[in-house]
């Protein structure tokens, strides 16, 4: 399947490419494509101009800046999940990038391709959320950053403006531990998920000081679970603790059915990975 | 848009539309009809072939992406009348029925093992999973990945399963 054709640009400098970008009507960026081709051969998109950020130098690595990991836009999921710090100081997000797609995807597809695109059920936008992360967007304008909380606005739809290229995402380095789970759609993790959960949460003195819960592929975007964290802030993150504060889950969020599951079933899963993340965190952080 | 990759070990250089998917460059512009189009939703993994050591869904990746790359097709596995291991554990295992996924099937075990040389029957089964096989002939599939596993260690096969049971 062809897609409609198109206007090709590959620009040498990230400046470049957001004057294109500031200057075309109808633009779109290319990183893997792994999101936007098959959209694109579908035929349910269809820009006048791909503008491929694939051969900008600087934008394929993980660079560890002290306070905060930088993933460049051209990192692969397969770099993602592979990293050893990213490993260390974010562990869903390492979880999420190597539960996405499958082997071929994860070597051509980006993190921060996955995060820009926005689909419900991808697994690597909750991370990210959980995790608190920092986007970072360039245009012709500037170089602004967005909170993760204030990134993913609806389905699909995120707050990059077009003419911004989402250039890196930061997680900082803030100690706890984080984890993700999921139910993949052709069971275990595999595939997009139908739901999952990721946690960051902080333990002192025997009892979990602060936590962040974020849910996949429920609600219209990745959504905080604030219920839990509420539920969960100043107890000894047993598992009774855990059960209890996962069953609050869905407070304020709209379940949405698909093809993949009802409101009923995607509802018991979310409170079902939920648990599971936040064990794996709990048990990670102490 | 001119575009100029290797693919096979031979340099190609052509003109393409901007829309011309990389398996539609090497399918009917090369003529190497070996990497198959399957499903065309970047699902069956059908299209698999190794770009710059990692493989992609070739049905999923615009040609001029590919500018510059190294690119190896199912074409350039065998070296002058020798079947690679891969294909030569396909052969020897039965790992295909149809045919129709068994380029790509073979493009993802080839590097499967490139990372790992020794996998468990989990991680071949886990390495796969970017491949569908319609007629689900999964197992002789595993199978023919232990094979050449094997092989490429510098092992003696796994006996096959046929003759375990005849035994």
């Amino acid at each position: 399947m062809y897609p409609r054709s198109f206007e090709y640009v590959s620009p040498g400098s990230l400046d470049e490419a957001t004057s294109v970008l500031a200057s075309t009507e109808g633009a779109k960026v290319l990183a893997g494509g792994m999101s936007l081709l098959p959209l694109m051969k579908l035929r349910l998109f269809s820009p006048d101009v791909l503008v491929d950020i694939g051969r900008i130098p600087g934008l394929s690595s993980i660079s560890d800046r002290g306070d905060h990991l930088a993933i460049g836009a051209m990192v692969s999921h397969a770099a993602t999940a592979s990293d050893s710090a990213i490993a260390e100081h974010a562990a869903a997000l390492a979880t999420a990038a190597s539960w996405t797609g499958d082997v071929q995807v994860r070597n051509q597809g980006t993190t921060c391709g996955s995060i820009a695109h926005a689909d419900i059920a991808a697994d690597q936008p909750s991370a990210a959320l959980a995790l608190g992360a920092t986007m970072v967007a360039a245009s012709a304008g500037g170089v602004r950053e967005i909170a993760a909380s204030d990134f993913f606005v609806d389905t699909l739809t995120t707050a990059l403006e077009p003419g911004e290229i989402l250039t890196e995402i930061r997680i900082p380095k803030q100690g706890g531990a984080s984890a993700y789970e999921k139910l993949g759609r052709r069971g275990g993790h595999t595939d997009y998920a139908v739901a999952g959960a990721a946690v960051w949460l902080d333990v002192s003195d025997g009892a979990v000081s602060s936590a962040r819960v974020a849910l996949t592929g429920v609600g219209a975007k990745p959504t905080l679970a604030e219920g839990v964290v509420e539920a969960l802030v100043g107890t000894d993150g047993s598992d009774s603790a855990i059960a209890a504060a996962s069953e609050r889950a869905l407070e304020g969020v709209t379940v949405l059915d698909d093809l993949f599951g009802t409101v009923e079933y995607k509802a018991h899963l979310a409170k079902v990975m939920t648990r599971r993340a936040l064990q794996q965190a709990v048990a990670a952080a102490t | 848009m001119h575009v100029s990759l290797t693919v096979n070990g031979q340099r190609a250089v052509t003109d393409v539309e901007p829309r011309t998917l990389l398996v539609h460059l090497l399918r009917e512009e090369l003529g190497l009809t070996g990497t198959h189009v399957g499903c065309d939703t970047s699902y069956c993994g059908a299209c698999t072939v190794i770009l710059d050591g990692k493989t992609v869904k070739s049905c999923t990746m615009l040609a001029v992406q590919a500018q510059g790359a190294d690119v190896t097709t199912i074409e350039g596995l065998a070296a002058n009348g020798d079947l690679h291991p891969v294909q030569e554990g396909f052969w020897e295992r039965h790992g295909l029925q149809c045919g129709f996924c068994t380029p790509g099937m073979i493009m993802s075990a080839v590097g499967l093992l490139s990372d790992n040389g020794s996998p468990s029957e989990d991680e071949i089964r886990h390495g796969l999973e970017g491949n569908l096989c319609r007629c689900t002939g999964y197992h002789n599939i595993v199978r023919a990945v232990e094979y050449a596993a094997a092989k490429m260690r510098g092992e003696e096969p796994p006996a096959p399963e046929w003759e375990e049971g005849s035994a």
